[in-house]
């Protein structure tokens, strides 16, 4: 009895090591495959470079022109997801009903949960025509469409968590708020927001995250141009976009071409850790706040 | 006076802009439903879900990639149902709270951020390459299954939160050891809770495109697949595929097969969605 | 540490103290109406007049009649449930904000009804200061907290905002404990001094009505005697309604007190007459102690 008892319990601390294992796996396979990337190129030109051109005869493997590009279609997307987010968790948390609350918030999730193809097939036939109406000298394939799409995609990330944090915000704080005379918007602006300022910033930093991450919308409207610029009209290349080219060709394993997507992915892994942590420190500091 | 309109007026402008602000993403999904509707709804027939992949727009169905898609879902639940609720059932239940169980809440909490396409890396040179499973359906599950087992590990924790004490208690005290008790009480308790976990997960995995092009599906593939060996392709990658090329006739071939994934992925989304109200209000404590 | 050690024995005096303050404050600040001192009316700075209040269904306030001079301190007592700050939170209309509630009924403050349409809310609010039960400063600092009142009504002139917020904080009694702190968090004081930082916060917008629910219940007694104590200070300026469990509190800082029960205002009348001899017997049993 007591030898099936303690089995099971090791069958299950198994299954949790798990997670242990897919994480010492990530990182030891980024590592192991980007050391052997540095091992024929130069890590100064790793960063310094400004060309991406692993897969033409003329090589430069400068990470830039990937990371301008990642960052390129991040930042339209938190342009459009912060505002957003925020009104709406505002909205939610101070100004609708329960009922209100309780129809909008479903619908927010509907956004999050469709596959990030469909976004990105709709970016490119809907989203970046339309946009070539307004911008002019818009590129069919380019920073701004895939930005925008992905920056919707987030919204329920950042209006749900920023919402949580400002409905914990007391209610006393509103009460003496209002009983100075404010009104919603200044209690809002005034009281509520830097209160949850925390949890606001955790929601922000989970949004970039996820945007750095994201592949598909950015693989079919940001276009396969590897390009150093911020301009977002033009077609750029994604740190993500770029690991999914090499994946659809037939690259050898052991080629330097391979290697190349390791050193990408652990360039992209780098930042979403970080990203992560930073996210987790300021939650569980601002949880115990409020204990 | 003057400040009081000002204020008035404010709070009325935020109003209307926080409405407009949240209408944004549903005007963008009703359009986007809209646009597929009409570009693939006529395209959806029989014959599309009986045809295999061709070079000839007109003729080309989903029968291998929706297939492949049936293939992925079901092993890769095989994988990270008993793993992932094992996982949350050993965090809950047995883990003493210590740097250890500290640790790998950290861990957890970072794998829920790892962008889907760095699995796809993992899976690659572990599943791929390291155990020489090739490109087949099992990398690709096994790859999926670790992409969500935070999401399944996460929610099977929740559900288990809700179990009150005395239910172990009670189970104690009638002389049950511990795995009695949590098979036979916990985790019935807390079963709607991790069945909506586990279908999220899932809905989640259906959607996925880029690890699995990553672990080397094929954007090609005229057979149905016949076991865990078979190479492979899914709906989103045939859609990735399609909306890819320029002839407008495979646009239309994209929006049908979208039509066909949304509809999966909303059917799940909203099963468990039922299933969650379901659970909450049958829980009584 | 002295107000404590005063209190025990000096009850009886105080509130004979109290009747000399009350008439000196009415002379002082009413010596324009006194003259022609004919008209009782206008001197009522607060008036309810058959109010009724429901949240939903539930109707927790039954035809209120209560006429509120100015500069006095009132005392809403009652056991708890009986309406008390529902009462006192039609005076600035915070109820408002609560989904179901609804209101019959006159409530006048300076002889206008402040529920009538013409009036902004926002505006009330500003006349009609509120401390609340648990000190509730903002997650802001000292200074931000006492001028947060100013600044969301427009006030921008910032000689004008540093002089308000020292005399508010000086007429709070909290001057010299914080002056060299003011940029600090407000919740790093301690919560006898959170809450004279909310009365100071209440003040600085200049009301003519404060209302105090329960303001002292949440802290210790020395600081608790400190509220009091300003209390008094303050009422030569405002018009003081305080909900309070504290029967000597009522007895020490109010000149009329309202005695409250499951939605009735049961009796109301001069503190003194209240405490030593009531007309009903629901109030006898209540303040010594029979029920509550
Ligand atoms: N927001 C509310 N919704 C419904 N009922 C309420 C609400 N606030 C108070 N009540 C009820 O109204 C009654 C009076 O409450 P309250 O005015 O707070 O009493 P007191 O301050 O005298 O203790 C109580 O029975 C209380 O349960
Ligand atoms: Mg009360």
């Amino acid at each position: 009895m007591n030898l099936k008892e303690r089995i099971i319990e090791g069958l299950l601390f198994l299954c949790a090591a798990v997670c242990v294992l897919t994480t010492v796996g990530i990182i030891a396979v980024l590592l192991f495959q980007t050391i052997e990337f540095f091992s024929e190129v130069p890590f100064s030109d790793f960063i310094t470079d400004t060309q991406w051109t692993p897969l033409f005869a003329d090589k430069h493997f400068g990470i830039l022109p990937l990371l301008t590009g990642t960052l390129l279609t991040t930042l339209v997307a938190l342009i459009i997801a912060i505002p957003l987010g925020l009104s709406i968790a505002i909205y939610l948390s101070e100004y609708a009903s329960k009922q209100l609350r309780g129809y909008i918030k479903p619908m927010l999730e509907i956004l999050a949960s469709v596959p990030t193809v469909v976004y990105g097939f709709f970016a490119l036939t809907v989203v970046t025509p339309l946009l070539q109406h307004i911008i002019p000298g818009l590129a069919g394939f380019n920073a701004i469409s895939p930005g925008i799409v992905m920056g919707i995609m987030i919204v329920p990330f950042v209006s749900s968590l920023s919402e949580d944090a400002m409905y914990a915000v007391p209610n006393s704080m509103r009460e003496a708020s209002f009983a100075l005379g404010a009104s919603k918007f200044q209690t809002a602006l005034k009281v509520i927001v830097p209160a949850a300022s925390s949890g606001i910033m955790v929601s922000v930093i989970l949004g970039f995250s996820r945007a750095v991450g994201e592949t598909m919308i950015v693989a079919l409207a940001a276009g396969q141009q590897p390009r150093l610029t911020l301009d977002p009209r033009v077609p750029i290349e994604t740190i993500t976009n770029y690991i999914v080219q090499v994946s659809m060709g037939d690259v050898p394993r052991a080629s330097l071409e391979y290697k190349t997507i390791f050193a990408a992915g652990l360039t992209l892994f780098v930042i979403t850790f970080v990203l992560n942590n930073i996210s987790y420190f300021i939650r569980k500091k601002y949880r115990a706040q409020y204990e | 006076m003057n400040n009081e309109r000002a204020k008035t007026l404010k709070d009325n402008i935020f109003k209307g802009w926080a409405i407009f602000a949240t209408s944004v993403g549903m005007i963008m999904l009703a359009v986007l439903l809209i646009k597929i509707g009409m570009d693939g709804l006529h395209r959806i027939s029989l014959d599309f879900f009986t045809a295999l992949p061709s070079r000839k727009f007109e003729k080309a169905g989903i029968l291998t990639a929706w297939a492949g898609t049936l293939w992925i879902m079901v092993t890769t639940a095989l994988f990270a149902i008993p793993i992932g609720v094992g996982a949350g059932l050993y965090l809950e239940e047995y883990a003493k709270k210590s740097r250890w169980s500290s640790m790998l809440e950290i861990n957890i909490s970072n794998l829920a951020g790892v962008p889907s396409i760095i699995y796809g890396l993992l899976g690659l040179e572990v599943f791929v390459r390291f155990l020489h499973l090739g490109e087949s359906i099992l990398s690709g599950s096994l790859t999926l299954a670790l992409l969500i087992m935070p999401i399944v590990i996460v929610s099977t924790r929740e559900a288990i939160k809700t179990v009150p004490n005395t239910l172990r208690e009670a189970s104690y005290a009638l002389g049950a050891s511990k795995w009695q008790t949590v098979w036979m009480q916990v985790l019935p308790a807390s079963a709607g809770g991790i069945m909506t976990g586990i279908i999220l997960a899932l809905s989640r995995a259906i959607g996925e495109t880029a690890p699995l092009i990553v672990v080397g599906a094929l954007t090609y593939v005229p057979f149905v697949p016949k076991s865990v060996f078979s190479s492979f392709t899914v709906l989103p990658i045939q859609i990735y595929n399609w909306a890819s090329r320029p002839e407008a006739g495979f646009a239309v071939n994209a929006a049908a097969a979208i039509i066909v994934l949304m509809s999966i992925t909303f059917l799940m989304n909203g099963s468990a969605v039922y299933l969650r109200n379901r659970w909450q209000k049958n829980v009584r404590w | 540490m002295i107000a404590e050690m005063k209190k025990p024995e000096e009850q009886e005096v105080s509130l004979g103290k109290k009747e000399g303050e009350e008439k000196f404050s009415e002379i002082s600040s009413e010596m324009p109406k006194l003259l022609n001192h004919k008209e009782e009316k206008s001197m009522n700075k607060v008036q309810a007049k058959n109010v009724h209040c429901w949240y939903g269904d539930f109707h927790v306030l039954r035809d209120i009649n209560m006429e509120i001079k100015q500069n006095t301190v009132t005392a809403l007592i009652g056991p708890s449930g009986c309406g008390k700050s529902t009462f006192l939170r039609t005076f600035n209309r915070m109820n408002d904000l609560i989904e179901g509630f609804k209101l019959e009924g006159e409530v006048l403050i300076d002889n206008k009804d402040i529920f009538a349409k013409d009036v902004r809310v926002n505006e009330l609010r500003k006349k009609v200061g509120m401390v609340f039960q648990k000190p509730n400063p903002f997650p802001k600092t000292i200074f931000e907290n006492v001028a947060y009142g100013l600044r969301v009504n427009g006030v921008t002139h910032k000689k004008f905002i540093e002089e308000t917020v020292e005399r508010s904080l000086r007429q709070a009694a909290l001057w010299d404990e914080v002056k060299d702190k003011l940029n600090k968090n407000a919740l790093s004081l301690s919560g006898g001094q959170q809450q004279r930082l909310c009365i100071a916060r209440a003040i600085a917008v200049e009301p003519s009505v404060v209302l105090m629910d329960e303001p002292a219940s949440a802290l210790d007694p020395i600081s608790s005697a400190k509220i009091e104590d300003l209390i008094w200070e303050l009422k030569p300026k405002y018009t003081i309604l305080i909900v309070t469990h504290n029967m000597q509190q009522a007895a020490r800082v109010s000149d009329k007190t309202a005695f409250f029960y499951l939605g009735d205002l049961v009796e109301y009348d001069d503190t003194k007459t209240i405490f030593t001899n009531p007309k009903k017997e629901q109030t006898q049993n209540y303040i010594t102690g029979r029920f509550g």
